[in-house]
């Protein structure tokens, strides 16, 4: 089995939003929910970049981690998933999680946000695969049709690399090889607790 | 000679005209990142340069704290939350339940000395008795569902299985977060109705140096409360304000702080409030299990003569002198008048 990771390769990304925009309509994400969302650094100063980020699967993953009912579960393919029916809404996950990923449909009124919702990497939820029940409460599982995650397959720029962690490395590595820079696969060390040698 | 001197002129002024130009902040550039983000975009060098501090930048979309693009602090909350909580709470919770089981098997029950004298004497009345039963039930299933979330997932999700537990769990956080506002207002009452009876004074240091209470054997001089007593309404009125602020700012998640102050009200919050469960225990064993005739204050309001004399002379006293002192009813007849 893989080992499915996220790369956003910073040099590339143009700020384009084009990944928020296709997640957003595969899984018909409601408003003030972002799964997906680019951050801009040192917005108009030297040594600016724009990054896409969203969950990034972590290994040994915090909101696992941190969550009261344990509602958080690891796919064979290492894409970090939770279970709806079984969370709280408490937003735990949210304090622990170093991206910022975990999401609620509401704000406030005494904490009852409704059941935390995150980047799937496209791969649903414990509901069986690509029926009504799994897409109306995770999205689309493209990953069970054998697709990778819709964001980065549309990424124009190809910034953002989605799949096994080895082989977008790679490909990652010989990037900044050819063109001789690079500013690090941004949130690998925090997630993966590696980076990628050049 | 004037060339050189504008070109040292804009030397001196280039770093900072940069400086000036780097500075101000642009509208919607989270202000929170402190140390300033350095000019890189390599991902370690950013990462060093804010030794632990979030990265953020700008971002489109309306939602603000979206702007953080990597928060470190949450390794710190976590390893806080699963570790160091797990064990503060458990030694405190655990410990306190043991220390009283030892206390019971050897020491037994505190005795009223002389036996009950029959005769009793109104401790607290209807307001005090129905604000402290609300503030312990309020706590009580505070504390439950508060322990629950660190402690259940481990300790009672094993057992009855996750559906059972996660509808547990989300009753305790509806409960947890409604219940909070009538523990405020008893707290808020204790302080009023108590503080003038708990303002600490020489004679606590007495109390406390002759061991009265639970572990000694003399019986200082006190008055309606005792040192050990003053405590625990001090802990109770001060721990309460605490997890009472603590906890409105995690009901409303975000209106009051950000991500960093959420971790830091959790941290207070349930460091203070599982020192707190320790201390009710205590409070709840020597109420009851402890000391015979102590119950009676807080469920009758009307405590035996001798019990009183014994634990709180002071007041026993200068409740009798009340009595004695006060105007006959006008029906009265004097003892053996008819």
């Amino acid at each position: 089995m893989a080992r499915m990771k996220f790369l956003l390769d910073a040099e590339r990304c143009i700020e384009c939003n084009a990944c928020v925009t296709a997640c957003k309509n595969e899984h018909e994400v409601p408003w003030g929910i972002n799964r997906r969302r680019v951050v801009t650094i040192n917005d108009g100063k030297p040594g600016e970049r724009s990054i896409s980020m969203a969950c990034m699967h972590c290994t040994d993953a915090p909101c696992a981690a941190v969550c009261p009912v344990s509602c958080f579960y690891t796919t064979a393919d290492a894409v970090v998933l939770h279970d709806k029916d079984l969370c709280i809404g408490c937003g735990y996950c949210f304090y622990a999680c170093p991206f910022g990923a975990p999401q609620y449909p509401r704000v406030g009124n005494f904490g009852s946000r409704g059941k935390m919702d995150k980047c799937t990497y496209c791969a649903g939820g414990p509901q069986a695969d690509n029926t009504e029940a799994e897409y109306i409460q995770y999205g689309s599982n493209r990953l069970a049709e054998g697709s990778l995650p819709l964001c980065a397959e549309m990424c124009s720029t190809k910034a953002l690399l989605a799949g096994d962690g080895a082989v977008i490395a790679q490909i990652y590595r010989e990037r900044v090889q050819k063109r001789g820079y690079g500013s690090g696969a941004w949130g690998w060390r925090t997630a993966y607790r590696e980076t990628v040698a050049i | 000679m004037r060339a050189l001197f504008l070109a040292f002129a804009l030397l001196v002024a280039a770093p900072l005209a940069g400086h000036a130009q780097t500075n101000p902040q642009v509208s919607g550039t989270p202000t929170s990142p402190t140390p300033m983000m350095p000019p890189v975009a390599d991902e370690l060098e950013v990462l060093k340069a804010l030794q632990g501090g979030r990265v953020a930048g700008r971002i489109s979309i309306p939602d603000e704290r979206a702007a953080s693009l990597i928060q470190p602090g949450g390794r710190s909350w976590r390893e806080f939350h699963n570790v160091t909580l797990a064990w503060v709470g458990g030694v405190a919770v655990l410990g306190m339940l043991a220390l009283l089981a030892v206390f019971r098997l050897t020491k037994g029950r505190i005795p009223v000395e002389g036996g009950l004298a029959g005769r009793t004497i109104q401790r607290f009345n209807t307001l005090e008795r129905a604000n402290h039963w609300m503030v312990a039930s309020t706590f009580i299933i505070l504390a439950l569902s508060g322990l629950n979330l660190t402690f259940g997932r481990h300790v009672l999700l094993p057992v009855i299985g996750p559906e059972a537990f996660t509808a547990i769990s989300q009753w305790g956080k509806y409960a947890h977060n409604f219940l909070a506002f009538p523990f405020t207002l008893g707290i808020v009452l204790m302080l009023l109705l108590w503080a003038k009876d708990n303002i600490p004074n020489g004679r606590d240091i007495t109390w406390l140096k002759q061991g009265g209470g639970l572990v000694g054997h003399g019986h200082p001089d006190s008055d309606r409360f005792n040192a050990g007593q003053k405590g625990i309404f001090w802990i109770t009125v001060l721990g309460g304000a605490a997890v009472a602020v603590t906890g409105y700012m995690l009901v409303f998640p975000f209106f009051f702080t950000d991500i960093a102050g959420m971790q830091l009200s959790h941290i207070i919050h349930s460091i203070v409030s599982v020192l707190m469960i320790a201390v009710m225990l205590a409070h709840i064993y020597i109420g009851t299990l402890g000391m015979e005739g102590a119950s009676d204050a807080m469920t009758t309001g009307q405590v035996d003569l001798n019990w009183a004399k014994q634990h709180h002379n002071l007041w026993a006293a200068r409740e009798l002198a009340k009595g004695r002192g006060a105007a006959a009813p006008a029906d009265a007849k004097a003892a053996g008048a008819d």
